[in-house]
């Protein structure tokens, strides 16, 4: 239970909060006709004389934008109708040519389906909360109005018009700002993971509409406003928080909230009510006749659950029983695809590099790669899609490690060089003479030597300092510069020094 | 005198083919007809003699190469003026549209290039193929040659394909093509005495048609006789993968499976179709029809269609709805006519458009279509009307356990006189019979029976099952050749 409370004046309140998230099907063409989709295209470049809606014009369903809605719906292990249909929803606006949209109100493609938010102390989620997702339908996008182009006029970009969009819309299950926070969050990574959507939230290619209302602990639901097209998690987390703020203000001033369309405004942190498209909403829903109903047999659906990928949770959990890793380090690591991936091509390839079993170098991988390549590339300003080093050269690198070629510190300046030249790890170790040393009789005579020089430290050692052992394995080291095996250090200094 | 405009589809196309005359001197002598009787029958929106004669030397060319000619090479067509023609204006006889030039050519008109015909011109017809008059063009109406006997009242051609009508029955040329939604292809070939047939919704593509109600509009040709209607359907229909709804059939060689012996075949007769005060012509024509269907060996049976008294009711909900809806695009945005007053925002745009580009009856179907979809009447209207539509079909799909075929009247009366009915529902009223088929998506054709007793011609329909175009034809043609029409309009424009 969230135990986050709006305090009022006159006591505590709690939030009641729904997201339709719009989610730009990744595609190459739109939903009903062959338009590329490409973002940032010059103005009405990648229009068709469908998407322009040019007398006589059909829609044709675009197969691929329907397999990626039903592998989402499969992904929040949502019911998949096998009979969906396609609805009008009309209005008149600029930006939508037709004069009406194709969406699915009666019968949409995907129904009832859940996601979990992970526990975060922190934010006030003490364990995991399923959130309910009420269905998932697809829908065409609209174009787009510039109203800064012309002083009295405006112009209609229509690129966007007709891009296929899924629908995702939330049961009001969440109850905090974080909680909403999270529910996008998770969304966002899932259809990331499925590659139904690119998730780019600045891009637009993902927005949310807010629906947000108050009650007293307990009570039935308020009268809930929506607010649009919010683009980024922490934007919906303001929402949230602004439009309780205010409904509760409102309330406790003898007012009532009405059930309207609301806009953001970033930079004033708070909510507008927004004018209506259409004086009265009436969009006069119906089916659409250009379409027959959408029927999809047992081989489809199969098809797309055989190409559904390890999904974030089941990642999470293997990372932690299967390769060992801690908590911490699986959810670093499986909260973006990206990164996954990355790291499974790195274990991989350390894997066959070292010829262990992946579980065996699991922890070595992890390790190197969030707590010295991000760094690494961070202060390139570069992340991992734009590494200069791919996977296997840098299992190449910890293999060298792994195998005593190097120790860990030298690795740090190989992988500095690495970033560097964009030379192969062993190169650069073999040019500038990196190689660790093994030799035993050298590190013995090192170790006399050193042993000689401290005779005290030596007493005191032998007579129970043992913190003293690793001030005699600096010492030794800084005299082989860095380069000797500490392993190998560690098993002769105790051998002298047991004496 | 029996010229060159006096022939049907296959005689030009296989004198074409012999080498008896040309089909430049084919086009030539079309181009003429037209322009003779352009000023008084305003069957043509737009003519294109150039697109005749052209279409018509290529022909001409390809067969003296020797090479393979098309199913109706060297055949000059008229083309409704809904179908949308690359480089020429498609107005739907609308204001709104008037001037506008698509980029863009339809699947079914592409398909008749395709098989060597050539273009005459855009026909005249009711605007946004709504009504059964023609009377509802921007262009005003196209007359029909036909006149009652010792009367020179101007006569509908009927509608919505009024300029298809009158310009096949004058002459003009050999064939057109038409658009049916609630009739619009039977009820003009009923009036001006020519044979047309409206095949099984899905089987010609809808793309590149101006759509006025989607679940309901067919593509079909209007000829002379069944034999040319046959092949020429031919030519326009077949699968297309850009219109959702496209039948993925083969097309049957309907003309060369045509064959007039009925016997085995069952006719049913609809008693529901027996209204009162039925036109005693029309009752006269059906009788006929019975009589010669008998001949050809056929067993006549009585049927039940109850659900038809609620047809046109039904009809006129769902072709409104779809509509409103679908006239939606005419928004003076992107194309057509834009009227934009000083000042004007974008909804003063859209108001100042739609009022001046779209007509009176236009408008009043958007009203009834905006209505039946509104919040709170969507259940009784257009949810119920759906459900009696069902019902419509389930008749005929009960009906045809009985029967192969069903014959009854195309249109209630014979055509009237322009400006007659001036109240819209009168004219609704005329669309009783020919509504039923189009709800159920079935093929339906309209052929010649003969003439009334004020000498104006009379058409009798065949509805089939669904796909079974083959099973219409062939009636049609049975009652063809008993019925013997030779009758013509006389001359006077």
């Amino acid at each position: 239970m969230s135990s986050y409370r709006i305090q009022g004046a006159t006591g505590e309140w709690e939030v009641v909060i729904g997201l339709e998230v719009h989610a730009q099907v990744t595609s190459n063409a739109k939903l009903f006709s062959g338009s590329a989709t490409a973002f940032g295209a010059e103005p009405n470049s990648q229009v068709s004389l469908v998407d322009a809606a040019m007398p006589g014009m059909l829609p044709v369903p675009n197969m691929e934008c329907i397999r990626q809605a039903v592998r989402t719906g499969m992904a929040i292990e949502a019911a998949i109708n096998k009979w969906s249909r396609f609805d009008r929803k009309n209005y008149f606006y600029a930006d939508l040519p037709q004069g009406y949209q194709i969406s699915q109100l009666y019968h949409p493609l995907v129904g009832e389906g859940s996601l979990t938010i992970e526990a975060d102390e922190k934010a006030g989620i003490p364990e995991p909360k399923v959130i309910g997702i009420e269905r998932i339908h697809v829908e065409q996008d609209a174009g787009k109005l510039m109203h800064d182009q012309h002083p009295t006029m405006s112009y209609v970009d229509l690129n966007r018009s007709g891009v296929a969009l899924m629908e995702i819309v939330s049961r009001p299950d969440m109850r905090s700002p974080a909680e909403a926070g999270a529910y996008l969050s998770k969304l966002r990574q899932i259809v990331r993971y499925v590659g139904s959507c690119d998730g780019n939230m600045d891009q637009g290619s993902m927005r949310a509409d807010v629906n947000v209302s108050v009650r007293r602990p307990g009570d039935e639901f308020g009268t809930r406003t929506e607010t649009k097209n919010v683009n980024s998690v922490r934007f919906v987390m303001a929402v949230v928080e602004s439009e309780a703020k205010r409904q509760v203000a409102l309330i406790e001033d003898g007012g009532k909230v009405v059930q309207e369309t609301r806009l953001y405004d970033p930079d004033k942190n708070e909510t507008r009510s927004m004018r209506s498209k259409e004086d009265a909403h009436d969009y006069r829903y119906f089916p659409d006749p250009d379409l027959l109903p959408l029927v999809l047999d047992d081989a489809f659906l199969e098809e797309c659950r055989a190409s559904l990928p390890e999904l974030p949770d089941a990642k999470r959990a293997r990372y932690v029983d299967g390769l060992g890793l801690s908590d911490y380090n699986a959810t670093v690591l499986t909260t973006d695809v990206d990164t996954a991936r990355w790291f499974e091509a790195l274990l991989a390839a350390t894997a066959s590099a070292q010829n262990k079993p992946e579980a065996d170098v699991a922890k070595q991988a992890a390790n190197w790669l969030l707590s010295e390549f991000f760094g690494a590339l961070n202060k390139l300003g570069k992340d991992l899609s734009t590494s200069p080093i791919s996977p296997e050269g840098a299992a190449e690198l910890l293999a060298l490690v792994g195998n005593g070629t190097i120790s860990g510190s030298i690795a740090k300046q190989v992988l500095e060089k690495m970033l560097e030249t964009g030379d192969a790890a062993g190169v650069i170790v073999e040019r500038e003479g990196l190689k660790q040393n093994s030799d035993t009789g050298a590190i013995e005579a090192v170790i006399a030597e050193i042993l000689t020089k401290n005779a005290d430290k030596v007493e005191q050692y032998r007579g129970g300092k043992e913190a003293l052992f690793g001030f005699f394995v600096g010492q030794t080291m800084k005299a082989m510069q860095g380069k000797a095996n500490p392993q190998i250090i560690n098993e002769l200094l105790k051998k002298a020094l047991a004496g | 005198m029996t010229g060159l405009t006096d022939l049907g589809l296959i005689a030009i196309r296989d004198g074409v083919a012999k080498g008896e005359f040309t089909a430049v001197e084919v086009a030539q002598a079309f181009n003429a007809a037209v322009a003779d009787a352009q000023e008084a029958l305003n069957a043509f929106i737009v003519t294109t003699p150039e697109a005749a004669l052209s279409a018509a030397a290529k022909v001409d060319a390809d067969r003296s190469a020797g090479k393979e000619l098309g199913k109706l090479a060297g055949v000059p067509i008229g083309m409704k003026d809904l179908f949308a023609t690359k480089g020429v204006q498609t107005s739907a006889a609308s204001k709104i549209l008037e001037g506008f030039t698509p980029q863009y050519e339809s699947t079914v008109s592409q398909k008749l290039w395709d098989a060597g015909a050539g273009m005459l011109g855009k026909l005249n017809l009711d605007q946004f193929a709504m009504g059964s008059s023609n009377e509802s063009s921007a262009f005003g109406p196209a007359i029909s040659p036909w006149r009652r006997k010792g009367d020179t009242a101007a006569l509908t051609a009927g509608g919505s394909s009024g300029g298809s009508s009158a310009a096949v029955a004058a002459r003009l040329c050999p064939a057109a093509t038409g658009t049916d939604t609630g009739g619009s292809i039977r009820q003009p070939a009923a009036f001006t005495g020519i044979s047309g047939i409206k095949p099984t919704y899905g089987r010609c593509s809808r793309w590149g048609i101006v759509a006025f109600a989607s679940s309901l509009d067919q593509a079909g040709p209007m000829a002379h006789d069944v034999a040319d209607c046959a092949l020429m359907l031919e030519a326009m229909a077949g699968f297309d993968p850009k219109d959702a709804t496209s039948l993925d059939m083969p097309v049957p060689d309907w003309s060369a499976l045509l064959n007039a012996d009925l016997k085995v075949k069952k006719v049913g007769i609809p008693r529901e179709y027996r209204i009162e005060g039925l036109n005693a012509d029309v009752a006269k024509a059906w009788d006929d029809g019975i009589a010669w269907l008998k001949d050809a060996g056929a067993e006549v049976v009585d049927i039940s269609l109850p659900h038809s008294k609620y047809a046109l009711a039904t009809y006129y909900i769902i072709a409104p709805a779809e509509a409103s809806s679908n006239l939606a695009r005419y928004d003076g945005v992107r194309y057509g006519l834009r009227d934009l007053p000083d000042g004007a925002n974008l909804q003063d745009m859209y108001a100042a458009t739609r009022a001046a580009g779209f007509g009176a009856e236009v408008k009043r179907r958007i009203l009834i279509g905006t209505y039946v979809l509104s919040a709170g009447f969507y259940d009784a209207y257009y949810t119920q009307a759906q459900k009696v539509r069902t019902l419509i079909s389930r008749d005929f799909e009960e009906a045809f356990k009985q029967c192969d075929v069903i014959l009854a009247p195309t249109a209630p009366t014979p055509a009237f006189a322009l400006g007659e009915k001036s109240n819209p529902l009168d004219l609704y009223l005329g669309d009783v019979f020919s509504v039923p088929a189009s709800l159920a998506g079935l093929p339906a054709m309209s052929v010649p029976a003969g003439l009334s007793s004020d000498g104006l011609p009379l058409g009798l329909q065949i509805i089939g099952r669904p796909f079974d175009e083959q099973g219409v034809l062939n009636a049609g043609l049975a009652i063809e050749q008993r019925a013997q029409f030779s009758a013509k309009p006389e001359k006077w424009w």
